[in-house]
């Protein structure tokens, strides 16, 4: 079982450390922030690992951080093996909200990937069927951002109640 | 057995074979409205014949914006009920999930009697919610009978809870810190009554169903889903346990109070036919409801006669900026609540892990090459709640 501090020391060696962030937190899970582009060899490395492991993605959200206007992924990250957790986070800017698919190594990732495009609007590259998952596949806008309004008629129905 | 899915309809062109006759696949849509499908899901297959060569399945029918209306309520007490509203026959395991991680996050301790309380519930509503996945399983493949007798038992279990909270299905029960209220006088009685009485109504169920030649045929080699499969796909609960994979949150990252008790965590073994069948997934949800028979049994031991229920409430619930991933153990697999606090009365964000979301994504890879009957079983033994999967 390793800690966040040691997992965070075991990818800044094998990655470098400027694409990386340590983030703890007083209350509640801490983190590691890690640049959108790196995302999915980290999740390679995370997985396949000696010692590491993590074989199972229990979770995969979108999150909209409307003051600083980013829109961010976390990653709840668990290994059965030696049970450790880690939470990863990806942030980036909202007008250009693209990273790359973790649904090559976690098959998990795939309908929440399409839930994080249908709820917020992040689009995951090399993702094979990135379509709306719980809307209607002709609705407008991103339901789980902060500003969303919803559309005034949807397929000649009044939408706001 | 596994196929790649891609992203675009293609509709095959009809061959023409030796007599002038032509074939061509046909794409059928099963459901959204359909008795099988639980719920609200459709599930777009193509057919060569009577065999599947792909399903897609189609959800959001019953989308109602439970993350947004968490984000929307001023405080955090109100997200419990809909909660509730997520697994709908679950309720009471949702709302001890919440709880737990709130409870977490704000660094909140329990005393026994509550943890006692949360523990006897959730493992009844585990056995009600696993009578009514067995009876309807069944009910798909045409046995009637037993699902009448899953249900005259659910609805005793509905009778303790509904002395305790006051209402059947949608309970509110479980607060963050603490419980509504405290159970009546005769909760013990209620419950070891029902513990006494519903043991042997299971090996009736093995008799009636179980064990059943007809039962065994429609569903024994049918949807295999393997070991390697199920856990690249997160599967969780009953459905990965029937693929022989021994993990349950209960034993394996224990929260609340199960680790002090003896249960067995039941796995599939492939005795009827090929291991992660749909028998397989069957038979772990009726096991299992014997150890939640002997879960209960020892906390009533061991439940203390003293206790404020309402002691550890706080009276304003404002956790601290930060945020947490809890998760337990539904009927249905791992529960996970992501929670975000900004520091106010009300969530900045709440995204709920959804086990039967997870496990439902599983189907376009084990119903490749079924026959269109197989399709029912293989959905049944899933064992999904709709409202939890579109949320």
């Amino acid at each position: 079982m390793k800690t966040l501090n040691d997992i965070f020391d075991q990818i800044t060696e094998a990655f470098g450390e400027e694409d990386f962030e340590l983030s703890e937190q007083d209350a509640g899970d801490s983190w590691i922030t890690v640049m959108p582009h790196r995302i999915h060899e980290v999740a390679k490395y995370l997985r396949d690992e000696q010692g590491l492991r993590f074989d199972s993605l229990m979770c995969l959200s979108g999150v909209h951080y409307s003051k600083e206007e980013m829109l961010g992924v976390t990653y709840h990250l668990y290994s059965t093996e030696f049970r450790h957790r880690l939470t990863l986070k990806v942030i980036m800017p909202q007008d250009d909200a693209r990273l790359p698919s973790v649904e090559q190594i976690w098959k998990t990732a795939d309908w929440h990937e399409r839930e994080a495009y249908d709820m917020l609007g992040i689009v995951f590259e090399g993702h094979p069927d990135m379509r709306r998952i719980l809307c209607p596949d002709d609705w407008e806008g991103h339901p789980l951002r902060k500003d969303y309004k919803e559309q005034e008629q949807y397929q000649n129905m009044k939408v706001p109640y | 057995m596994f196929k790649e899915k891609g992203p675009d309809v293609t509709f095959s062109q009809p061959v023409e074979e030796a007599d002038g006759l032509k074939t061509q696949e046909m794409i059928i849509n099963m459901g959204p409205q359909h008795p099988s499908t639980h719920g609200v899901l459709r599930v777009e297959l193509t057919l060569d014949g009577e065999i599947v060569t792909r399903a897609v399945p189609h959800i959001g029918y019953l989308h109602r914006c439970f993350e947004k209306h968490c984000e929307a309520m001023n405080e955090y007490p109100k997200v419990i009920p809909y909660v509730d509203r997520m697994d709908y026959v679950a309720a009471m395991n949702n709302e001890h999930g919440f709880a737990i991680a709130m409870e977490q996050l704000m660094e909140i301790e329990l005393n026994d009697r509550v943890e006692h309380i949360r523990v006897i519930m959730a493992e009844l509503q585990r056995i009600a919610s696993h009578l009514l996945a067995v009876g309807t399983f069944g009910l798909d493949i045409g046995a009637f009978t037993p699902f009448l007798y899953c249900f005259s038992e659910r609805e005793k279990i509905l009778d303790i809870f509904e002395k305790a909270s006051g209402a059947r299905l949608l309970y509110n029960y479980i607060w963050i810190g603490g419980l509504m209220n405290d159970v009546p006088d005769d909760f013990k009685t209620d419950v070891s009554s029902f513990v006494k009485t519903f043991r042997p109504k299971i090996k009736e169920l093995n008799d009636l169903l179980s064990n059943n030649k007809i039962f065994l045929v429609r569903t024994a080699n049918v949807g295999v889903l393997p070991e390697k499969v199920a856990i690249n796909y997160g599967i969780s609960g009953p459905s990965l346990r029937g693929s022989g994979v021994k993990w349950d949150l209960r034993r394996d990252d224990p929260y609340s109070i199960y680790d002090r008790f003896e249960f067995d965590v039941v796995v599939g073994k492939g005795e009827v036919g090929t291991l992660g069948d749909c028998w397989d997934r069957y038979i772990v949800r009726v096991r299992e409801m014997e150890e939640s028979l002997k879960i209960i049994e020892q906390a009533l031991e061991s439940m203390p006669d003293e206790g404020d229920v309402h002691e550890s409430i706080p009276k304003k619930i404002r956790p601290p900026a930060g945020e947490i991933y809890s998760r337990t153990e539904t009927p249905r697999g791992e529960l996970g609540y992501y929670v975000i606090s900004d520091k106010s009365t009300s969530p900045y964000r709440v995204k709920a892990r959804a086990p039967s979301f997870v496990n439902l994504s599983v189907l376009p890879a084990i119903s490749v090459g079924a026959m269109i009957a197989d399709m029912v079983a293989i959905i049944g033994s899933i064992d999904i709640v709709l409202g939890e999967v579109d949320r």
